[in-house]
């Protein structure tokens, strides 16, 4: 397909997250925020969508930062990380704290586009583009991330799995912004991974995405909380709680494993399309998901 | 919808006076003549329009120009001092990583991203860093052979 140059629009450049959305306040649903850009423009070169506005949230510095959060704040009681949504893909990759103390989401930012996409693309506008294939969410749903909203009225904070709605919606409104994704800290005896099926090895959209979360107890053999999330085999990205019930509580065994991955397989509800049948996509799941928990025990346990 | 904005490229600031739904390729090759970068798929899948932004590998397909302004943008005629080529250029055409040459532009500067980063990298991790970038002549293995001459290179142990 030819790929036309870009529409017209109005351009808008506020300096804070107030101001952003009281511009967008004023266009009332005609205005859409642009932050990293890669699917939003590419959606208008394609006339996809012409919004009249584009509100640039790129000069809202505050947003474009992780941070460790420190142990024994009240209000950050737990630790774990916070991520300004501006925060763009090569930043994760590039960043320690997330390759060592939060694996999954560095699995999945490194096998994300390319490296010309990643310095562009921010881990909010991956959220919020909430295509079924987003390789942010199946992590950061596996972690148990929650969410930062912000909207004239203030500011709410929601666990991820109540943000998505089905392809490319989201229970975000017009005039609010995703500000950040905040982590809860894993300890030692916690890990996890992201594995993805594609058809070559960069620049390709997941055929298939398993991320799986441990914690294991202290003597690293009996699993006492577990979350499985799946990308690209559902209207969203889902958790597989019935799976996820296969593990936790118990001794992990070769069964147990296998077990989990076959109601992983049979809980997911992909499509046949061009790049996959709904069948092998299936078949898939169950093979990523017991994988990846072998490689999730062999992370915690080594 | 024109804006005021002034772009710095290669070291010298441009002011200029354009539409605001122009991308950082159509500026740089239609405003300012700059047409080494080049614009293929224009929907960031090729690899031909890299530039660098603050030293980032960038689509510049994928950007407004008005977004690039106060960065640092480097693009392929950067790179030459005067009429001495940059060791990557060099090593591309020693290595003959060029045949039609439409990625060459693109891949030089993945490839000088990468370098910066990872000055001693293994065959596969130059592999890795430039998959963003398509090309249909070489087969790649010229390249790869091209951008690890040049890293020697610049270790100064070519």
């Amino acid at each position: 397909m030819f790929i036309r140059r870009l529409p017209k629009f109005e351009y808008h450049t506020p300096s804070t997250v107030r101001e952003a959305i009281a511009i967008a306040g004023k266009h009332n649903g005609d205005a859409k925020f642009i932050a990293g850009g890669t699917d939003l423009l590419l959606a208008m070169k394609k006339r996809e969508i012409m919004p009249a506005h584009l509100v640039s949230l790129n000069g809202i510095g505050e947003l474009r930062y992780l941070t460790v959060l420190a142990n024994g704040k009240p209000s950050e009681e737990a630790g774990g990380l916070k991520i300004g949504a501006l925060t763009t893909l090569a930043q994760l990759l590039a960043s320690d704290a997330v390759k060592k103390d939060y694996a999954p989401l560095w699995d999945a930012v490194d096998v994300m586009a390319s490296a010309q996409i990643r310095s562009l693309a921010t881990i909010g506008g991956n959220l919020c583009s909430a295509v079924p294939s987003a390789d942010t969410a199946p992590p950061l749903l596996a972690m148990d991330a929650s969410i930062e909203i912000v909207n004239h009225s203030g500011k709410r904070t929601i666990p991820l799995n109540e943000f998505f709605n089905g392809p490319r919606q989201t229970t975000l409104g017009h005039k609010e912004i995703l500000t950040h994704i905040l982590i809860p800290k894993m300890d030692s005896s916690s890990g996890g991974c992201y594995l993805k099926l594609m058809r070559r090895n960069a620049m390709d959209l997941a055929l298939v995405a398993v991320a799986v979360c441990l914690k294991l107890d202290e003597t690293k053999k009996v699993c006492k909380e577990a979350r499985i999330a799946l990308g690209a085999v559902a209207p969203t990205p889902i958790r597989v709680p019935e799976a996820e019930a296969m593990l936790a509580g118990k001794k992990i065994d070769e069964m147990q494993i296998t077990e989990a991955a076959k109601i992983a397989g049979m809980q997911c509800h992909p499509i046949s399309d061009i790049r996959a049948t709904l069948e092998y996509r299936c078949s898939m799941v169950e093979v990523l998901t017991k994988r990846a928990i072998e490689r999730t025990l062999q992370r915690i346990q080594a | 919808m024109k804006r005021d904005i002034t772009l710095k490229v290669n070291g010298i600031k441009y002011n200029l006076n354009i539409e605001t739904h122009r991308t950082l390729v159509e500026v740089l090759r239609e405003t300012l003549g700059l047409t080494g970068t080049k614009k293929s798929c224009n929907e960031g899948e090729c690899g031909t329009c890299t530039v660098l932004i603050d030293n980032k590998p960038a689509a510049s397909c994928l950007v407004l120009a008005v977004e690039a302004q106060g960065r640092e943008i480097i693009t392929i005629e950067g790179l030459a001092e005067g009429t001495k080529l940059h060791p990557l250029q060099e090593a591309f055409v020693k290595h003959m990583a060029i045949q039609c040459g439409f990625c060459t532009p693109g891949m030089v500067m993945a490839a000088k991203a990468f370098l910066d980063e990872n000055p001693s990298p293994t065959a596969a991790e130059i592999r890795k860093a430039i998959s963003g970038n398509l090309c249909r002549c070489t087969g790649y293995q010229q390249i790869v052979d091209a951008v690890m001459a040049a890293s020697a290179a610049l270790r100064g142990e070519a």
